[in-house]
């Protein structure tokens, strides 16, 4: 999470710590916010889960074996289907526990990608201002204009539904969201004493804003991120709950509440783990950044 | 101020001709993907041409794109294939359901989250305030697909207390209008009490404030008369620039419950492949949005006596 400030590194390069002991030092401080401990555990609980899955997994997740299995009910092969089955028959724990991985991997990736672009985008309207700032505004408008979940459905109709099409529809619609973030961070930092001296150095623009402005505008920025994970993931859950989502078998949380959904009032069931699941994560994430939040208010 | 005013209502209406540019350029600017859409992938060959020939689909993209922007502005919205009628009727029928639902979930939503979150921000770190502060984010993490199943699961099918479909086939029945009211106001509830926490957390530290208790006035006039004024200018344009996502929930909810809304149209009109009514519908949500966003800063300039234009 944390961005390695090399400017540090510059000054006075024998005492600077290494970046991975300066990663370690802010991840250790975690301990001073028992919200955010709190929220990490839960997040790092499915990561595990999300790694170890074919461990973890009783069955294979797209195998059908008994249908409408309630929860706790033994498989005919010995084991027991904990939390059933859903209406094709295929264990929903294991469905859970290999879902982990599509929205682990999905999330972070869609934000990563909005984050890259928004920053990249905010650094360079905060820093160089004039015509350039004024039309990445106004193409930020632009896109803030179509509500979030409908630019989805636009991109998603348009050109298909796939896992790429999810990352492209996010980090449009959210980038132009971290780009504001990262203007406002932008303008209040240009005019520093630090960013001046860089300056009459003669460092580069690229330089000045990635060395100096950036790893100190880091603050608010990864407390978005934290929230952004957490919409990122309701976005990926609900567009599999419309049916726009990642196209079957593999699972995906969203996708299998929208597959069994005209069951729900005999098989409730079916629903109501994946959807304790997302929220469990998305818990996770929103109590993660309250904590980091309060910490760097603290500073 | 009209200056002001002017120059703001001229912005939206120059966004909202950009947006519609880009939405022509992404669904209308290849005919043959068009036509594909409106007669169906069995259409022969012949047929497409008629259909592009009688449609004025030959002339160049500029003038296509003024013709249809004209006939947009002039209240022709083109037909629905999946409902086989005018688009701009049936939106318009969709979107007084969604009203009735949304005249609801505001009345709900803002006497509840504004209440709560001046509660938890008149004493910051009370356990009240915790209390309120963790609904807040429980609120926020609960994606409304989430708590439809979850509200149904309860008061459907276990407690049996309502009906867990809202089509209205009988006519308008209030309760069928309990549940989607009730997961919209818990969509929203976290993100609106929390931004009234803070602002209200904001004023009470203010020197005002102070110098008002110094002077021993009772502590509810405090609140009523020097506090709220100022902490509910933030709150009141969040709800308004919050309608942008709110319709992300009523997408949700509308689906779920099999409420005859807006929200469900525009699903419809995606997943039908319905392209002319998709336009017609992503066009009013744009401005919807456009048009929330500008009152939204109209008000807060109105409101906000910091802010004054020569």
């Amino acid at each position: 999470m944390d961005m390695p400030t090399q400017s540090v590194a510059l000054v006075d390069a024998a005492s600077a710590p290494s970046p991975t002991l300066r990663l370690l030092r802010s991840l250790a401080r975690l301990r001073e916010s028992p919200i955010a401990l709190v929220g990490a555990g839960i997040i790092l609980f499915w990561v595990v889960v999300a790694l170890a899955a074919p461990l973890l997994a009783p069955f294979p997740p797209n195998v059908p074996q008994v249908p409408m299995a309630k929860p706790m009910a033994p498989a005919p092969n010995g084991g027991t289907f904990w939390l059933g089955t859903d209406h094709l028959g295929r264990d929903i724990l294991s469905r859970i526990i290999f879902g982990t991985r599509t929205v682990l991997i999905y999330a972070p990736l869609a934000t990563a990608s909005a984050f890259l672009v928004g920053i990249v985008m905010g650094l360079l309207s905060g820093y160089k201002r004039g015509w350039f700032d004024e039309a990445l505004s106004r193409l930020s408008d632009l896109v803030l204009a179509f509500p979030a979940l409908v630019l989805y459905i636009i991109i998603i109709s348009k050109f298909g539904s796939s896992g790429l099409n999810i990352v492209i529809a996010v980090t449009l619609a959210s980038s132009p969201v971290v780009m504001r973030i990262t203007r406002g961070l932008v303008l209040d930092l240009r005019n520093r004493a630090y960013v001046q001296a860089a300056q009459l150095r003669g460092e580069s623009t690229w330089y000045i804003m990635l060395v100096e402005i950036l790893p100190n505008a880091r603050g608010p920025l990864i407390v978005d991120a934290c929230l952004r994970l957490g919409y990122v993931t309701i976005t990926i859950g609900t567009l599999g709950f419309l049916g726009l989502g990642l196209p079957p078998p593999d699972p995906d949380w969203g996708g299998m509440i929208n597959e069994t959904r005209q069951f729900a009032m005999v098989f409730p069931h079916m629903l109501i783990f994946p959807c304790l699941a997302i929220t469990s994560l998305v818990f996770g994430f929103n109590l993660l950044a309250d904590g980091v939040r309060e910490l760097s208010l603290k500073d | 101020m009209i200056r002001f005013l002017g120059r703001r209502v001229v912005y939206m209406a120059a966004t909202m001709v950009v947006a519609s540019l880009v939405l022509f350029l992404l669904f209308e600017l290849d005919p043959e993907s068009v036509v594909v859409q409106v007669l169906g992938p069995y259409s022969n060959a012949d047929q497409r041409q008629l259909w592009l020939q009688k449609n004025g689909y030959f002339e160049p993209a500029y003038a296509r794109y003024l013709n249809w922007l004209v006939h947009f502005a002039a209240g022709d919205w083109g037909r629905s294939r999946i409902f086989n009628m005018p688009a701009v009727s049936i939106v318009w029928t969709r979107l007084s359901n969604t009203a009735i639902l949304g005249f609801w979930f505001f009345a709900f939503l803002i006497p509840l989250s504004l209440a709560a979150g001046v509660l938890a921000g008149m004493r910051e770190g009370s356990r009240l305030d915790r209390t309120i502060s963790a609904l807040c984010v429980a609120s926020a993490s609960l994606p409304p697909f989430a708590s439809t199943v979850l509200v149904s699961v309860l008061f459907v099918f276990t407690l049996g207390w309502l009906p867990g479909t809202s089509s209205m086939i009988d006519g308008f029945a209030y309760r069928e209008l309990v549940l989607p009211v009730l997961v919209l106001v818990v969509y929203d509830f976290g993100y609106v009490a929390r931004i009234t926490r803070a602002s209200m957390a904001d004023v009470m530290t203010t020197p005002y404030i102070r110098t008002a208790m110094l002077k021993g006035l009772p502590y509810a006039r405090v609140i009523v008369r020097h506090a709220l004024r100022n902490a509910l200018i933030a709150p009141f344009t969040v709800i308004m620039l919050h309608v942008n996502w709110l319709i992300a929930g009523v997408i949700v909810v509308e689906f779920f419950f099999a409420y005859k809304g807006f929200g469900s149209l525009i699903l419809d009109a995606s997943l039908g492949r319905d392209l002319q009514l998709l336009e017609a519908c992503t066009m009013v949500t744009v401005m919807i949005a456009v048009g929330t966003q500008t009152i939204a800063d109209i008000a807060y300039m109105y409101l906000n006596p910091r802010i004054r234009f020569k």
